[in-house]
């Protein structure tokens, strides 16, 4: 049985498909991604897998259990980080921890005992006794993240785990993230826009952009379809560049994205000098610079969809508003 | 294969079993923590208590002690002081204020994301409804009690002091109701920006309707068939009748329509709450 088992699942509001007609499987133990531009349909899959929202179409089950005809086993398998802060302010750490421990029912030897377990492993002991308010972003994604674990869930969902974190936190957060799946054996579901995070985390990831599915398998596998290293090189006048380029004979692919040419090539490194040799004058265009480095899942995004993530977010201007929504509310 | 999805099922339900969290004990416990929750909120947000508490005690000392002297309204009864007769009203409307408010918590909770945390507990929602409305029951009586205290330093009188008893019921009932009220609009909106419409539509006219300041015998006809719709009418009413022993109507018919009036707020609440996507 595979911990989730997601069929033909869709899910529309009004017009607009924001999930559709998505399949896919998480194997039980693995990190498991989401990767995609904001709004591409990541957040309203896992709401739907966390039944919160109701699916259109199709099925899905997290741990054998159906989300929508099982909606308190589900519940019960599960934990969840969400992608904006879901905290009582008012409270302090432990009883938050303590809220969520006796709505899953944990009896109180074991909450006493989970609550000390999970706090010592966000290294937020010491912080237990004070109001949530005063917490920083960071210390309540941590405390968040203890939460979702309490009460010993299979499933632990992650959505956006380090959205709005400076680069400290996050690293920190990835190193419990990793450490969690190989302490406590959680599956784990973490959706991002961060192609870096993904490829740290994930043992397998799934591209998501206008609600469907694009590609999946593990980063290595999604990396080596775009064949060896990527040459990035920035011209004037690439249209007549590309032209040239598109007939060198050991050129696996190449794409171009304004004054940027990507190329993808074996060993890139001794390409450089071959593409150095090319007469630019005589062609008519002009090499600024030249940039050579091993593919990342940026690429692969790029490949799938034909636009850069950050284009995407652009043109819908979706990131920044997300952003700004979670600095108002600390 | 539908043998073995039922396999899996019960292979599942067996490790379910020797899982720490065992579901079925967990409603009363989601009931007990929703309630403690509210108190704990009241208790740390004390400039909370002291601007809902200021209104109420605002309208008893300057109403109370501006018509306190000559003066009786047609409808009052005879004898007895203004301030007697607005103590009530204003207890009432205490109750309705922080009832209504400890409802619309379910918006700050949406606004504050706390809600979807509620809302993936595997509890059942009539159990954290039910947590709402004690815990929203509890702080309202709190401050309520509070406002009758203040009341009677001013000098307030109550007349019979067994009805002390049959006021807290009938707190109780106003309280119940508006809660349940109050998560109903909740479910319905969708952020706190359309607070003060309520505010405007709904309670104020609810609070002057209600004959909390004024007997209702001073409106024309029209607008005291409005005052006999208003709930809160007979929650003033019933306050009345306990506390200084003078009523429009019998106390019993009061107690029977805020029964039908709580039964069917908390109805709808709990199914408009029931039906939230987070």
């Amino acid at each position: 049985m595979p911990a989730i088992l997601v069929e033909n699942l869709s899910r529309y509001f009004n017009e607009l498909k924001a999930v559709d007609n998505i399949s896919f499987e998480v194997k039980k133990g693995e990190i498991f991604g989401l990767l995609g531009p904001n709004g591409a349909g990541k957040t309203t899959m896992i709401k739907m897998l966390t039944t919160l929202l109701w699916p259109t179409k199709g099925a899905a089950k997290v741990w054998g259990f159906d989300v929508v005809k099982q909606k308190d086993e589900v519940r019960n398998s599960i934990g969840i980080v969400f992608q904006e802060p879901a905290l009582d302010n008012r409270l302090t750490g432990k009883e938050n921890l303590d809220f969520h421990a006796r709505l899953y029912g944990l009896n109180k030897k074991i909450r006493k005992k989970r609550i000390k377990e999970v706090l010592e492993l966000v290294e937020l002991e010491n912080k237990r006794d004070v109001l949530v308010k005063d917490y920083s972003g960071g210390m309540q994604r941590r405390l968040e993240i203890a939460r979702g674990l309490m009460h010993y869930p299979k499933v632990l969902f992650l959505d956006e785990p380090t959205l709005g974190l400076d680069a400290q936190t996050r690293h920190h957060i990835w190193d419990y993230i990793l450490e969690l799946n190989r302490k406590e054996k959680i599956t784990i579901v973490l959706t991002t826009h961060y192609m870096e995070e993904a490829d740290y985390l994930c043992q397998r990831v799934a591209i998501m952009d206008f609600g469907k599915i694009v590609a999946q398998d593990t980063p290595e596998s999604l990396k080596n379809i775009l064949g060896g290293d990527v040459i990035s090189i920035e011209v004037i006048s690439p249209e007549k560049a590309f032209e040239v380029f598109k007939k060198l004979p050991w050129l696996k692919k190449i794409s171009r994205h304004n004054e940027e040419i990507n190329l993808n090539v074996k060993e890139g490194e001794k390409k450089i000098p071959l593409l150095m040799k090319i007469d630019q004058k005589k062609e008519g265009f002009e090499i600024k610079s030249v940039n050579l480095r091993k593919p990342t899942l940026e690429d692969v995004f790029l490949h799938f969809t034909g636009k850069t993530i950050r284009e995407v977010e652009a043109g819908r201007n979706g990131g920044d508003k997300v952003m700004m929504k979670r600095r108002f509310r600390r | 294969m539908r043998l073995n999805l039922n396999k899996y099922a019960l292979l599942s339900y067996v490790k379910q079993l020797s899982n720490p969290c065992i579901m079925k004990s967990n409603n009363f416990q989601t009931v007990y923590i929703m309630w403690l929750r509210e108190l704990k909120r009241l208790w740390r947000s004390k400039s909370r208590l002291v601007s809902t508490l200021a209104m109420p005690f605002f309208f008893l000392l300057f109403l109370g002690f501006g018509f306190r002297s000559g003066f009786n309204l047609p409808g009052m009864p005879e004898g007895t002081g203004y301030l007697d007769f607005l103590t009530p009203g204003i207890l009432g409307m205490t109750m309705l204020f922080t009832s209504m408010f400890a409802g619309l918590s379910v918006l700050w909770d949406k606004e504050f994301g706390f809600l979807k945390e509620i809302m993936v507990a595997p509890v059942k929602r009539s159990a954290i409804i039910l947590g709402r409305i004690v815990g929203g029951m509890s702080t309202s009586l709190i401050q309520g009690v509070l406002i009758l205290i203040i009341s009677l330093f001013i000098g307030f009188k109550i007349t019979n002091p067994f009805g002390i008893i049959t006021a807290l019921i009938f707190m109780v009932l106003i309280s119940a109701g508006f809660i349940g009220l109050g998560v109903a609009i909740a479910s319905k909106m969708e952020d706190t920006q359309g607070f003060s419409l309520i505010v405007q539509f709904i309670l104020f006219p609810t609070f002057l309707l209600s004959g909390a300041i004024y007997p209702l015998a001073n409106f024309p006809g029209w607008l005291r068939i409005i005052a006999y719709i208003d709930p809160l009418t007979y929650g003033v009413d019933g306050l009345r009748a306990s506390l200084i022993g003078f009523s429009q109507f019998s106390i019993f018919f009061d107690l029977f329509l805020l029964l039908i009036f709580d039964l069917a707020t908390i109805t709808l609440g709990s199914w408009l709450f029931s039906k939230t996507e987070v």
